[in-house]
């Protein structure tokens, strides 16, 4: 009993600073109307579509022939699509798979572009062939590299996981992959300019471990560019794979996605326009909203603008 | 002088203004836009066998005989159809002899001869040259001049239809003079002719830009001095079929759309616009279903469907094959993906009438879950805890693939879920068009390697005689490593009785008879459950409402009467 509150006071004591730094933050996030506006829409698409399924109990792929193209309506509130399946659930499924797809995906691009920005930004040795490897990955084309990919892991990872997981692990990996360069750019612009400051240098004078310091120092001090890049990166992963699914690469037909959902609806547009209208807010709203909340954090995580 | 002159610019004047009757002249009607959303890339069909260019080709070079809306042998470059009763056919039907119109001329004002004749077959059978069209040639010994307009074609063995060289759009007659030094591996480097060949059409071509747009004008020297009623013919390529659809049922921008391959409600939307029609001709085009008789587990690697991966173990039974027949219901996948476009079809031989078999009509056509249901259950394949039967370990999964098309893929949605309700699963897989019939052997997604346990695509036959096509399912016909995956038996089906029915087929010529044989072949796939046949599908294209004079053909190409079209007024 005496042990646990000696233990858990000096944290405490500790939290209260960090605290108010997170309540400034939070102050300064919220004097930016767009980024609130970002986290509330956000915030609804993410609860409507985790949510969402339970109330509107449809089951996405439920096919009825009769009840095809049809106008929204109190049954399907967004209508139906040409082989009578309701769009709403469409739509909802549709988003847990294109959320999952870019949040994971945005994580492992993040995970990549700090792990080499940073290792070139602070070992002079490793800067040139790592820059020119982020070099070779921009160059690469997307497109030809996934269809190479697809054919050469699809069946592996079919038999390992199963269809829709193993598909779902490689479309994760090839955007992945595939994205991490600007990432990488930035940190290692933002490390080689904090590398230079006093603090960095008292630091290795005190004897500190490299890896501490980039843990204790550098890594703080290029947060904020990292997280922009975060919510960009969400973004971009949403509509690559809203691109992949458009062109058939992406999960099989009979797997909503965000993406595949405006391919098929592109010809209906006309007969029954929600079919393109939803998902396409869908894939836009959740970009915008993410792109106004990287604002609002950039904005937050600025020391300069802390000052004021 | 003077006033003949007048009299003739009056005259010309004349008809320029009473231009309402129709064919009143040629080069009277201004331009004809034609749009193929998939672009053509030649003018030489012989160098290039898609549909595409064989049709563009068609309004500039012809064969000696084409077919009709209704399957029936027109003559063009010839004075009759040759046949036994008239003695252009031997007795034998070891040669055919065709006799060439007298006065007509190519483009260029030289006349045409039997020398083109003989020029042309030599251009497609010549030694390292790719020539696309070279079954059009098959089994032909000889090709002779009897006189300057008589051609006469020898036979290796008898042929008991004679009409594939030099008949259809698929193996016009190309100018010696223009393609003389162009013969086998130098074809292919002869840009200026295969992109504006010399022909006897009612077109010539003015520019060609590759998978772009081509511009013809007026054959001068057309040998009917009244056609073509357009002075001008503009194809555009490229697009999408939607977008196309849209370009001249909605808009009206084009006289022509090729190939509506559109959802029926969306064509239905565009047509009530009131600007243009649609025409459908039903070919032998069959969309079905092809069961793979090999394993085709991912596990095997390199040997799937292949004779060494061993017979796949569920579809290899007879009651799995035919359930899964049962359980689909053509009538709502011609409904909701094909509409006037489609019919509902148990044969890969729909049409001609003469070689249609009705004799599965009874069991296949209606959708009988019941029936397949019980079918299944007698085999002894038992549902599971997850709904999808099995039988010593193995369970009724099926990997599903196709080409990526929106009709397609819907169907494949339709057809997994009535699979369900016999508690099979299938798992959906589409590859783009241009890799799943890209032939490709690097690749493992083409229809030929049939890297899944079912595929879905559409095939058909040229010409009304469905011979060379039945051929495709005998034994040695299988795609495997050893013919580099060619080979057009797909499903990987063997039957001794098949193969003996083929060879009685190829050596019988009473036209009753062949009939008969043919039925029996076609009803022998279905009953077999070689593939399961889905849809008898028609080609559709779109034209304007101010267009007169088309008459759509499954049979040749849909621009073979090109010079009979003229403005509607």
């Amino acid at each position: 009993m005496t042990d646990a509150t000696i233990t858990s006071a000096p944290p405490a004591k500790a939290a209260t600073p960090t605290r108010s730094a997170l309540a400034d933050m939070w102050k300064q996030f919220r004097a930016h109307k767009g980024g609130v506006a970002g986290l509330i829409i956000f915030t609804f698409i993410v609860l409507a579509v985790f949510v969402g399924p339970y109330i509107h109990t449809v089951a996405p792929n439920a096919i009825n022939i009769r009840d095809k193209n049809q106008w929204p309506s109190l049954a399907h509130p967004f209508g139906t699509d040409n082989l009578g399946k309701d769009m709403l659930a469409q739509v909802l499924a549709g988003g847990r798979i294109s959320l999952a797809v870019g949040i994971t995906a945005m994580l492992l691009a993040l995970f990549l572009g700090t792990l080499v920005g940073v290792l070139s930004g602070y070992f002079r040795r490793l800067d040139n062939p790592l820059m020119r490897l982020t070099d070779l990955f921009l160059a690469l084309p997307l497109l030809p590299l996934l269809l190479v990919i697809l054919m050469l892991f699809r069946d592996t990872l079919r038999s390992a996981f199963g269809p829709e997981t193993g598909i779902f692990i490689l479309i994760v990996f090839v955007i992945g992959i595939t994205s991490w360069m600007h990432t990488a750019r930035i940190v290692r612009g933002d490390v080689l300019s904090v590398k230079s400051q006093e603090f960095i240098l008292a630091a290795k004078s005190s004897g500190m471990r490299e890896y501490r310091i980039i843990l204790k120092h550098i890594l703080p001090n290029v947060l904020s560019s990292i997280m922009v890049s975060a919510t960009l990166g969400i973004a971009a992963a949403i509509i690559t794979e809203s691109a992949l699914s458009f062109l058939g690469l992406g999960f099989p037909s009979d797997f909503p996605t965000w993406g595949r959902l405006l391919f098929d609806g592109a010809n209906f547009m006309q007969l029954t326009p929600s079919r393109v209208l939803w998902p396409g807010l869908a894939i836009s709203m959740t970009v915008l909203s993410v792109n106004y909340m990287g604002d609002a954090i950039r904005d937050a995580l600025d020391p300069r603008a802390l000052k004021h | 002088m003077k006033n003949l002159k007048l009299l003739l610019a009056g005259t010309v004047a004349a008809i320029a203004f009473t231009g309402s009757v129709a064919h009143a002249d040629r080069a009277t009607d201004g331009d004809l836009k034609i749009l193929f959303w998939q672009a053509v890339s030649t003018m030489n069909p012989y160098l290039s066998g898609g549909t595409k260019e064989v049709y563009a080709s068609s309004m500039v070079i012809e064969p000696l005989a084409r077919y009709d809306e209704k399957a029936n042998l027109v003559p063009m470059l010839v004075t009759e159809i040759p046949t036994l009763e008239n003695g252009g056919v031997a007795k034998d039907m070891l040669s055919i002899t065709w006799k060439l119109k007298a006065d007509v001329k190519w483009s260029d004002g030289t006349p045409f001869t039997a020398d083109d004749v003989i020029f042309t077959w030599k251009y497609c059978t010549a030694p390292d040259g790719g020539c696309a069209q070279k079954a059009q040639y098959q089994g032909i010994k000889s090709v002779e001049a009897v006189d300057k307009n008589t051609v006469k074609v020898s036979f290796e063995e008898p042929k008991y239809y004679p009409y594939s060289a030099f008949v259809g759009a698929q193996s016009p007659v190309i100018q010696r003079k223009q393609f003389e030094n162009c013969v086998g591996a130098k074809a292919p480097g002869c840009t200026a002719a295969n992109f504006g060949p010399v022909g006897t059409g009612p077109f010539v071509v003015k520019e060609f830009k590759p998978n772009d747009v081509i511009t013809l004008t007026a054959n001068t020297n057309y040998r009917d001095p009244k056609k073509p009623a357009f002075a001008s013919v503009t194809l555009k390529g490229g697009g999408d079929a939607a977008s196309a659809a849209r370009a001249v049922l909605e808009t009206g921008e084009f006289d022509y759309g090729w190939n509506m391959q559109v959802e029926p409600e969306v064509l239905a939307k565009m047509v009530a616009a009131g600007k243009g029609k649609l025409e459908t001709a039903f070919g032998t085009q069959v969309e079905r279903i092809v069961l793979n008789r090999y394993n085709a587990d991912p596990s095997l690697g390199a040997k799937r469907s292949t004779k060494e991966a061993g017979p796949h173990p569920s579809l290899a039974d007879p009651a799995v094959r035919r359930a899964l027949s049962l359980a689909i219901d053509r009538t709502t996948i011609v409904e909701a993906g094909y509409g006037a476009a489609g019919k509902e079809t148990c044969n890969i031989v729909p049409a001609p009438a003469a070689v249609a078999s009705t004799k599965n009509d009874s069991w296949c056509l209606k959708q009988d879950v019941a029936g397949a249901n019980k079918l299944l259950d007698d085999a002894g394949w038992k549902k599971g805890s997850d709904g999808i039967r099995a039988k010593n370990g193995v369970k009724l999964n099926f990997l599903y693939s196709t080409s990526t098309n929106s009709v397609r893929q819907a169907t494949q949605e339709l057809v997994k879920a009535w699979w369900a309700e016999i508690g099979v699963g299938a798992e959906l897989r589409n590859a783009s068009a241009s890799v799943f019939f890209g032939g490709d052997p690097a690749s493992p997604d083409t229809f030929q390697k049939f890297y899944a346990d079912v595929e879905m695509y559409t095939n058909n036959f040229d010409g009304t005689d469905p011979e060379k096509y039945l051929a495709e399912w005998l034994c040695d016909k299988a795609p495997s490593p050893s013919n580099g995956w060619q080979g057009q038996n797909i499903p990987r089906y063997c039957n001794a009785d098949y193969d003996k029915g083929v060879a009685e087929l190829s050596k019988t010529g009473d036209p009753a008879k062949r009939a008969e044989l043919a039925k029996k072949l076609n009803d022998m796939l279905t009953e077999e459950g070689a593939h399961i046949p889905l849809v008898h599908r028609g080609q559709v294209s779109s034209h304007s409402l101010k267009l007169a004079g088309v008459r759509m053909n499954g049979w040749d190409s849909e621009l073979w009467n090109v010079a009979d079209w003229s403005r509607a007024k």
